[in-house]
């Protein structure tokens, strides 16, 4: 276990090294350059300026300086804010990103789930219809549709929360939710999916020969054998999050790195921008491993092969 | 097995006329409500989308910049005369708008589902087909498309390709259509390579070829009912997966590009305003949950449909 | 891994004479029957006039039609036909694990032990299943939890209804599991199923069965998707532990063969209805339904030295909705005639003790002597 948990950690540099190489190598073909936004700036000063940052070097020296800078931890400076490195930048932002993240994640799991097996238990009746109708609701709105609704009737009609920024908890709320909203709602479908499928399994119907209680019956046998599926979807569901964050991030103002993701490609910030599909390729690829150990550690079928 | 009570079929018992598998299923479909519905909103979408500038009442782009002035220089409301949805603060009709953005949508359904068939079942397939070495190198490959930021990647390519040839072209939707199909084929491949795989291996396909069926029959009368419904189910279930990324996109300003009205875009113009005239938000935001709705019900009922494990069960 | 163990058959198993746990159980068992306890009725299981039917889409599929038969304390007795005949819905009914919806219980009753299964509430059905009723269900590979071990799947009904402490319990199944044939039973309780081979699943399952010394077992199609060799380690050890326990066994089964070497008395079920009952001799030696005679007509004999094809029963059975009223078998009945088809016969008795046949043309004015 500890070998095949190290193998797939490992498994995550190749990932990273091919991301960044079609990333630089992209992002590189891209025209226009970091000095664009300055509109009368020189021609000498801008060469002055290529100089200086390496980017008149050749792109595969220039991919070379920055994957030698990136191994040591060097992110390299801004080119949009050029008092602050991009270490500074992420260092800034990353915990609020994270923290969003991690919050958005709890409530989609902890909403998700139950919906999923209250849907199925109470299968083709009230509760079914509900928790079903709560699932299409989220699957139906965009993350920016939720935002922008979210805030116009929870913040600016009640006022029960604050439009933007992110400044306590009470901040928090509102962006947590609509980018929770989505995941919450393929968890549901998921789990709920699942548990229908596990209950017409034969080994239901040995616990129910056993003469164990129903509840011992729901939660032994059906649930525990349900989630192992979805699990597989909680992968997929932090990538979403990942890149949902960034919208939300916008619409709420929040003070985070996902932000940085959409202007830096509009600004040419090269190293920024790198940063940023680095953290978001790991992130991705990190978490993945996560939910493949916790995979296996639910299903002991493949805990032991 | 044991049992030496081997029943032949015969002519008196028959129990039913067998239909064929397609046809049972489209029978299990068109009994699911919700699959009905999902067939309905889909078909009015493309309805809309292929349709759309015949029925709408006035071309998308066009101003009426008189009625504007009469509203004070704000946008309609709904319910006004000649603009049933209102129009949006430049006088142009919000239907009219939002039927060229089904118009967007519908060609997003298909030209990425397209992609996604033309890279996904090839690789997925020849993966499956070969095993070994090429196969390890496939999977590893879709590993890294799987670890890929889909969203950055579709931006990073996008906005690298937006002055080409190729970037302009569909008003600048087709690249977007095309990334979007990029980090979409790997969940196709890797289902086309697990059917493959449990396909070459099964008793039926063994038998078929032993009792001398030609390819060209084990394919079509085998391996397509078999192995086609899994990927048509995620076909289907990929395509608002698509349209809620082209949404997002042109929210966020990249792919289709002005007068064309993508529902994400007018959902971001209509932002503005949101205070005073929701329904330049409310209007683009149910003409999407419609479309993902349709979308998803319609594959749910397919999978229901084709779900060959529900087969002859009660 | 699994190889090996199964070589052990389960003769091998070590017998009940070395345990002394088993004396315990032993001495319950004999104080029970001392007590006259669990002797409530004339026959451990009464089924009378058992309708369970599945309302489907396509209409109600009358799965088990008007079904009655006895099992006696201790008695083993084999319930035979083909697959969909509705012998499995008989014992899913008995427990009442029908799924429903679709299934339910339509009409008839079920006396077990002197209660009325059908009028008992859910709490008491509960109370009944796993502590009086033990079940085998067909398919070893699917009919245990793959996410929980065995010592805990087999657990878990003793816990529920044995109310044993934690030590006692483990003692329990360490027991069983020794008493079931597999090797090493102390070491094996923290497996899981998939470590098992089919055969060694399937004692597992029986283990389960028996884990609270059930007064009957339902063991449905206990062998089928066993190999044949270890079909009759199984089937074995089936028959040793009900005797010693004194456990009745309602045995399901497709294989007449099968019912011949466990039963004294068969029903053989077609098409929802028992067509034949009686004593396995007289079943063998002369049945007087044309449908059991297929049934053994398509055994393979040892006797057989005319090397003629093995014989099978033309046709499929009729499907259960709106059944005509007429034979059941007659479509694929080579004795048919005019009566057959207008109404249909009745069980009734024939020569031989507790015979009874459901055809017109056997009965004494039949047209076959």
């Amino acid at each position: 276990m500890i070998a095949y948990i190290g193998r797939r950690l490992l498994w995550i540099i190749p990932v990273l090294f091919t991301v960044s190489v079609i990333t630089f190598f992209l992002m590189h073909s891209v025209p226009g350059g970091p000095w664009d936004r300055e509109k009368h700036l020189p021609q000498g000063t801008q060469d002055r300026l290529n100089a200086q940052y390496g980017l008149d070097q050749p792109i595969y020296v220039q991919y070379a300086r920055w994957a030698g800078a990136f191994i040591q931890g060097d992110l390299g400076p801004s080119y949009r804010f050029q008092d602050r490195t991009v270490n500074d930048i992420v260092a800034d932002g990353i915990w609020t990103t994270v923290q969003l993240g991690v919050m958005a994640f709890l409530l989609a799991v902890a909403v998700g789930i139950p919906l999923g097996i209250f849907a199925a238990l109470g299968h083709n009746k009230a509760p079914d219809y509900i928790a079903t109708s709560i699932s299409i609701i989220g699957i139906a709105t965009p993350v920016f549709v939720l935002g922008i609704l979210m805030t116009v009737f929870f913040a600016v009609q009640l006022g029960w929360f604050p439009t933007g920024g992110w400044k306590g908890p009470q901040y928090w709320v509102l962006p947590t939710i609509a980018l929770a909203g989505f995941p919450i709602a393929i968890i549901a479908r998921y789990t709920r999916a699942s548990m229908l499928e596990v209950t017409r399994k034969d080994y239901i119907r040995t616990a129910q020969s056993k003469g164990l209680r129903d509840q011992a019956v729901v939660s032994r046998h059906m649930i525990r054998n349900a989630l192992i599926p979805v699990v597989t979807i909680l992968g997929p569901t932090l990538a979403f999050l990942v890149t949902g964050s960034f919208i939300i991030e916008r619409i709420f103002g929040i003070p985070g790195v996902g932000q940085y993701y959409i202007t830096a490609i509009g600004t040419r910030d090269y190293s920024l921008l790198m940063a940023m599909t680095m953290l978001y390729a790991f992130a991705v690829a990190f978490l993945n491993v996560v939910v493949d150990v916790l995979y296996a550690y639910i299903d002991p079928r493949i805990r032991y092969s | 097995m044991a049992t030496n009570t081997t029943v032949v079929p015969a002519r008196l018992a028959k129990p039913k006329a067998a239909a064929g598998p397609w046809r049972e299923a489209f029978g299990r479909l068109v009994r699911n409500k919700l699959a009905v519905l999902g067939l309905i909103l889909v078909s009015l979408l493309l309805f809309c989308g292929i349709f759309g500038p015949l029925i709408a009442p006035w071309p998308y782009q066009d101003q009426d910049l008189q009625a504007i002035f009469a509203n004070g220089n704000r946008p309609l409301p709904p319910l006004s005369p000649n603009h049933i949805l209102g129009t949006d603060q430049l006088g142009r009709d919000l239907l009219s708008r939002l039927l060229d953005g089904a118009r967007i949508s519908v060609t997003v359904a298909f030209v990425v589902q397209f992609v996604i068939i033309f890279i996904g079942v090839p690789v997925g397939a020849f993966s499956g087909w070969f095993g070994g070495r090429t196969d390890n190198f496939m999977m590893r490959l879709t590993d890294v498309f799987y670890a890929f930021p889909d969203l950055l990647f579709i931006i990073l390519l996008s906005v690298a390709f937006r002055e080409t040839v190729f970037g302009q072209a569909l008003d600048g939707l087709l690249l977007v259509f095309v990334a979007i199909g990029l980090v979409g084929w790997v969940t196709v491949a890797r289902l086309t390579r697990g059917q493959m795989l449990a396909l070459k291996e099964t008793e039926f396909v063994e038998a078929a070829k032993a009792i001398g069926v030609s390819d060209r029959k084990i394919v079509m009368r085998h391996l397509l009912p078999n192995g086609m419904g899994p990927i048509i189910v995620a076909i289907t279930l990929g395509v608002p997966v698509a349209i809620l990324a082209e949404a997002t996109l042109a929210y966020i300003g990249i792919g289709v590009q002005p007068p064309r009205a993508s529902w994400g875009s007018l959902i971001a113009e209509g932002q503005k305003y949101i205070r005073s005239e929701p329904h330049l938000v409310i209007f683009p935001a149910i003409f999407i949950a419609l479309a993902l709705i349709g979308f998803t019900f319609l594959g749910d009922g397919l999978r229901d449909a084709l779900d060959p494990k529900l087969k002859g069960k009660q | 891994m699994v190889n090996a163990e199964e070589e052990v058959s389960a003769a091998d198993a070590p017998t009940i004479v070395e345990l002394s746990s088993d004396d315990v159980l032993r001495e319950r068992n004999e104080e029970v029957a001392e007590a006259g306890v669990g002797q409530k009725a004339d026959h451990l299981l009464e089924v009378r006039g058992l309708s369970t039917h599945f309302f489907t889409a396509d209409g109600v599929v009358q799965a088990v039609d008007d079904v009655s038969f006895d099992v006696g304390y201790g008695e083993t007795l084999g319930l035979v036909g083909e697959s969909g005949c509705g012998k499995s819905v008989t014992a899913l009914s008995i427990a009442r694990l029908v799924p429903a919806p679709p299934g339910k219980i339509v009409a008839g009753s079920i006396l077990f032990d002197g209660i009325d299964v059908l009028k008992l509430s859910h709490e008491d059905m509960r109370q009944l299943r796993g502590k009086e009723i033990g079940f085998i269900f067909q398919d070893p590979l699917t009919s245990l939890n793959p996410t929980l071990t065995i010592g805990y799947q087999i657990g878990e009904s003793i816990k529920e209804h044995m109310g044993l402490s934690a030590k006692a319990a483990r003692d329990r199944i360490v027991e069983l599991l020794d008493k079931v044939g597999i090797p090493r039973p102390a070491d094996r309780l923290n497996d899981y199923p998939f470590q098992f081979s089919g055969g060694m699943r399937q004692r597992v399952m029986i283990a389960i069965a028996l884990a609270c010394d059930p007064k009957l077992i339902l063991a449905d199609e206990p062998t089928t998707a066993l190999d044949v060799t270890i079909q009759a380690q199984i089937l074995e050890l089936i028959q040793r532990l009900s005797s010693e326990f004194g456990t009745a066994v309602l045995l399901i089964t497709h294989d007449l063969g099968i019912a011949a070497g466990m039963c004294d008395r068969v029903n053989v079920m077609y098409a929802g209805r028992i067509v034949e009952t009686g004593k396995v001799d007289t079943m063998f030696e002369s049945p007087r339904m044309p449908y059991a005679w297929g049934l053994l007509d398509s055994l393979p004999r040892i006797d057989d030295i005319r090397g003629e094809k093995l014989r099978t029963i033309e046709g499929l059975p009729p499907v259960l909705i709106d059944p005509p009223v007429a034979c059941r078998f007659g479509p694929r009945c080579p004795y048919i005639r005019d009566v057959c088809r207008e109404r249909e016969p009745e069980l009734t008795p024939r020569p031989g003790e507790g015979h009874l046949a459901r055809c017109f043309a056997t009965e004494p004015d039949g047209w076959i002597a």
